[in-house]
C-alpha cells in the first residue's frame, strides 16, 4: 500500500455542522490537485471542493493553470488576472480566492523575487527568452505553474499560513504525472541552477503528504480507463494519489427487476397506456394531451419504453464502470448529474455533498 | 432519431455524404477541444468515405486503446496500415502519429548519416522532439504534409482525414507549429548558439549593454549546460532544414487550399461550444474552409413534445396513488432526458445565433463507447442521416 493510502470513507459520519468532530479523509492535505479526462468536469469539481474546504470559516485559494478562464465561468465572475481575488464566500464565513496563473508573469515575479531582475524582463522578452522559457522549453513552464501553487501553500503571515488549503484545477489525466513530476521534467534541460532548485522545492510539497491528486471521472468506459492509467502513472512517479470523484451520477429510476424488464422490453403496454391516461398525459382519444402535433398513445408508450431500455442499458454499463473504479482502491466521492446544467448555486450543493461524503 | 434541425433550429444541416463524396476535397481536418470525440469522429468519417468508394487514409493522434485496435493499430509504426473489414470498392488505411519518430525521420531524411547521428544524440534535440510544447502539433502538420505529398505522388489515397492533438485549446493546432518554427528559426536560438553571428555588428552594438545581463540571467534560469547543447544542435541543423518556420508556413498555407475542409467537433456543453466558437471565428478570419460543426453526444429524444414539466407533474400524480408505478418511473426517465435535451438545445441555439449559416450534424449520445468498425459505421450513418 502506498503511504498515502487512506481507508474508504466510512459512514455514518459525525454531524457535518460541528467542525470540531468532523473527520475528513484528507486531514493534513494542503494542496488538492484536480485532474481527469477532458470533459469530465474538472473545473466544476475543483470549484465545489474549494467551497467545501472553505466552509466553516476557512480561507482557500483555487488556481487554474491552463489559461482557459474556466474558474471565472463556473463562479460567474469577470475573468481573473494574475492576482488573487475573492471569488466566493462559503457557509460559516469561509472565503474562496481565485488566481489564474500565467507562466510569463510567474517567471517575471520569480526573477524579481530571487534576483531583483524584474526590469530585465522587458529586455528578455524582446529577445524571445521569456517566450522560450514559458512556452517552448519543456518543464520550465510547469515548474513555474506548480511553483506558484507551492508558494501559496507555504505562504505565511505572522507565522500562520495565509491559506488553509489550495485547490488546483490541473491539466488532464494524460498529462498530469508529467506536469507534476517537475523534477524529471527539467532533468533534461536544467541539471543544475535555480530552475533545478525550484523544481526540488516544488517536489518537496507536491510529492509529499501535503498534497493529494484527485481524479475526476464519469461512469463511462474511456474516462474510467484514463483514470486507471492516470492513477498508475501517478503511482509510478511517486506522486500522492488522492480520491476519485465520480461526476454526473444519474439516479437509477428503475429497480433491478424493472431494469431487466426494460432491457427485455417486457413491460405491460396496456397498463402503461392506462396510467398515462389517468395521469392526464393522454387525452380521452388516446393522443398526447396539450400538443399541437398529433402523437398517438402507442407511439408515446413505445418511445417511453425505448427510453427506459436505454436508461437500463446505461445503468448496467455504469455499474460495470463502478466496479472498475472500486478496483483502484481509492476513496470515492460522487457528484450528481444536473440535467438543467450547473450554475453557481449548484456548486454549493456539490460542496455540501462532498462534505457529507467526508472529502472536506 | 433526432435530426439536426430538431436540435438546431437556425442551423442548416451538414450534408456529410456530399462532403465525403466530393472528389475535389482531399483533406478533412477534425478539430475541437479535448474530450469531445474528435478521434472517433475522424475515424467514422474516414470509414464512411472509404465505404462510399474513396481511398482514404486517417491520421489519428491519440486514439483510445480499443478504438486503435479496431483500426488495426496494434503497433506504433508511424506508417499507414490497411484497415481490414471495410465494405465496398474503396479502401481505408490508418495510422497513429508517433511524434518523436516523425521528427527523427525528418532529421534522417534531411541530413547525412553523421550529422543526423549528432542531432539525434543531442540532449536538446531529445527534449525538443519528445516534450516541447507544440512539437506534437508541428509533427501532426508535418505528417499531414508527407501524406499529402505521397497521395499526390503515387495516388495511394484520394482523401486524408486528420484528427488533431488533444491540446488545451483547439487553436493550438493552427498556432503551435508556427510558434515552434519561429522559435527554431528565431533570433533567440541563434543568440544562444552563437551570439556573434546573430545580427551583425550593428545589432550587437545595440545589444552589447544588455548582453552580459542576458547570458547571466539565462544561465541562472536554465543552466549553462543547455547553452552548450543548443550550440551543438543549431550548428548541426543550421544549413540543413531550409527553415522550420518556412515549413510550418507551407503546411499552414495548405490548410487554406480549397481542397481542404475543416470539421469542428464539439459536445453540446458550454465549454466545448465556446472552444468551437473561437475556432470557427479563427477559420473565418484565416479564410480556411469550414465544412461545418459536428455535435457529439447529443441527447436524442423521439418525443420532444412531451416536455419535462408535464412529465414530472404526471409522474408525481401517479406516485400519489402508487409510489412504485412503472409508468411514473418511465415519465421520470423521459423528464431527465428531455431536460438534458432542452439545455443542449438552448446552448446550441446560442451558438447558431452567433454563427449563422454554419451547417451542423449531430451524433446521438450512445450508451457505450465506440470500439469497433460496426460502431464507427453507426456513427457515420447517424452523421449522414441529417443530410
Amino acid at each position: 500500500m502506498a503511504p498515502y493510502a487512506r481507508p474508504m470513507p466510512s459512514s455514518p459520519r459525525p454531524d457535518p455542522e460541528k467542525a470540531a468532530d468532523r473527520e475528513v479523509d484528507w486531514d493534513g492535505v494542503r494542496l488538492h490537485v484536480i485532474t481527469g479526462k477532458g470533459g469530465t468536469g474538472k473545473t466544476t469539481a475543483a470549484a465545489s471542493l474549494a467551497i467545501a474546504l472553505a466552509t466553516g470559516g476557512h480561507r482557500v485559494l483555487i488556481i487554474e493553470v491552463e489559461g482557459r478562464q474556466g474558474l471565472s465561468q463556473v463562479f460567474d465572475v469577470p475573468p481573473l488576472a494574475y492576482a488573487e481575488r475573492r471569488m466566493a464566500v462559503a457557509p460559516g464565513g469561509g472565503e474562496v480566492f481565485g488566481l489564474a496563473v500565467d507562466a510569463e508573469e510567474a517567471l517575471l515575479e520569480y526573477l524579481e523575487m530571487f534576483y531583483n531582475l524584474r526590469r530585465a524582463g522587458t529586455a528578455l522578452r524582446r529577445m524571445g527568452a521569456i517566450d522560450f522559457a514559458t512556452t517552448v522549453a519543456p518543464g520550465v513552464r510547469d515548474v513555474l505553474l506548480t511553483g506558484k501553487a507551492k508558494e501559496a501553500v507555504r505562504r505565511q503571515q505572522d507565522g500562520v499560513p495565509v491559506y488553509d488549503a489550495v485547490v488546483m484545477d490541473a491539466p488532464p489525466t494524460g498529462r498530469i504525472a508529467r506536469f507534476l513530476n517537475v523534477n524529471a521534467e527539467v532533468a533534461g534541460l536544467a541539471r543544475s541552477g535555480p530552475i533545478r532548485t525550484q523544481a526540488d522545492a516544488v517536489m518537496a510539497v507536491i510529492g509529499s503528504r501535503l498534497t493529494a491528486v484527485h481524479v475526476v471521472t464519469l461512469l463511462e468506459e474511456m474516462p474510467v480507463q484514463e483514470t486507471a492509467d492516470g492513477v498508475q502513472a501517478l503511482r509510478e512517479a511517486g506522486l500522492p494519489v488522492g480520491g476519485v470523484i465520480v461526476n454526473q451520477i444519474r439516479r437509477p429510476r428503475l429497480n433491478r427487476t424493472n431494469q431487466t424488464k426494460a432491457r427485455r422490453h417486457s413491460f405491460d403496454v396496456a397498463a402503461i397506456a392506462a396510467e398515462l391516461s389517468s395521469a392526464g398525459v393522454l387525452t380521452a382519444s388516446g393522443t398526447l394531451a396539450g400538443s399541437l402535433v398529433d402523437v398517438s398513445g402507442s407511439t408515446i408508450v413505445d418511445v417511453l419504453i425505448a427510453e427506459a431500455a436505454d436508461h437500463a442499458e446505461r445503468v448496467a454499463l455504469e455499474q460495470r464502470e463502478r466496479e472498475n473504479i472500486q478496483a483502484l482502491h481509492r476513496p470515492t466521492y460522487e457528484i450528481a448529474f444536473m440535467p438543467d446544467g450547473v450554475d453557481v448555486g449548484t456548486l454549493y450543493e456539490f460542496a455540501e455533498s462532498l462534505r457529507e461524503q467526508g472529502m472536506a | 432519431m433526432t435530426h439536426a434541425h430538431d436540435v438546431v433550429p437556425r442551423a442548416p444541416s451538414l450534408d456529410v455524404d456530399a462532403l465525403l463524396d466530393d472528389r475535389s476535397i482531399r483533406v478533412v481536418v477534425c478539430c475541437g477541444a479535448g474530450g469531445v470525440g474528435k478521434t472517433t469522429t475522424a475515424a467514422a468519417l474516414a470509414l464512411r468515405a472509404a465505404e462510399r468508394g474513396r481511398n482514404v487514409v486517417v491520421l489519428t493522434i491519440d486514439p483510445a486503446r480499443r478504438l486503435a485496435q479496431s483500426l488495426g493499430l496494434t503497433e506504433l509504426d508511424n506508417d499507414p496500415r490497411p484497415v481490414p473489414g471495410t465494405a465496398g470498392e474503396g479502401s481505408l488505411a490508418a495510422m497513429m502519429l508517433d511524434m518523436k519518430r516523425t521528427f527523427d525521420e525528418f532529421v534522417e531524411s534531411n541530413a547525412d548519416a553523421t550529422r543526423a547521428a549528432t542531432i539525434l544524440a543531442n540532449p536538446f534535440y531529445q527534449s525538443l522532439s519528445s516534450s516541447f510544447a507544440g512539437t506534437q502539433e508541428y509533427m501532426a502538420m508535418e505528417k499531414l504534409g508527407q501524406l499529402r505529398a505521397r497521395a499526390i505522388a503515387d495516388q495511394s489515397w484520394d482523401l486524408i482525414v486528420v484528427d488533431t492533438p488533444p491540446s488545451r485549446s483547439a487553436l493550438d493546432f493552427l498556432d503551435a507549429p508556427r510558434r515552434l518554427g519561429s522559435f527554431l528559426d528565431g533570433r533567440f536560438i541563434r543568440l544562444l548558439a552563437a551570439p556573434a553571428k546573430a545580427g551583425g555588428r550593428a545589432y550587437m552594438k545595440v545589444l552589447a549593454a544588455g548582453f552580459g545581463m542576458f547570458t547571466t540571467v539565462l544561465g541562472k534560469v536554465i543552466g549553462g549546460q543547455v547553452l552548450t547543447d543548443v550550440q551543438i544542435f543549431v550548428g548541426a541543423v543550421d544549413t540543413l532544414f531550409g527553415g522550420f518556420r518556412q515549413r510550418a508556413d507551407d503546411t499552414y498555407a495548405m490548410l487554406q487550399a480549397p481542397d481542404t475542409a475543416f470539421v469542428v467537433v464539439a459536445a453540446p456543453e458550454r465549454d466545448a461550444l465556446r472552444e468551437a466558437s473561437y475556432f470557427v471565428e479563427r477559420l473565418e478570419a484565416e479564410s480556411m474552409p469550414l465544412a461545418g460543426l459536428v455535435l457529439n453526444r447529443v441527447q436524442a429524444t423521439a418525443l420532444p413534445d412531451l416536455d419535462a414539466a408535464t412529465s414530472t407533474a404526471a409522474a408525481a400524480r401517479l406516485e400519489v396513488g402508487s409510489p412504485k408505478s412503472i409508468t411514473a418511473a418511465l415519465l421520470r426517465i423521459h423528464a431527465d432526458r428531455i431536460a438534458t435535451f432542452e439545455r443542449q438545445f438552448r446552448l446550441v441555439e446560442r451558438f447558431s445565433a452567433v454563427h449563422r449559416g454554419v451547417p451542423v450534424a449531430t451524433i446521438p449520445a450512445l450508451a457505450s463507447d465506440v470500439v469497433d468498425l460496426a460502431g464507427l459505421r453507426a456513427v457515420g450513418a447517424a452523421l449522414a442521416e441529417q443530410g
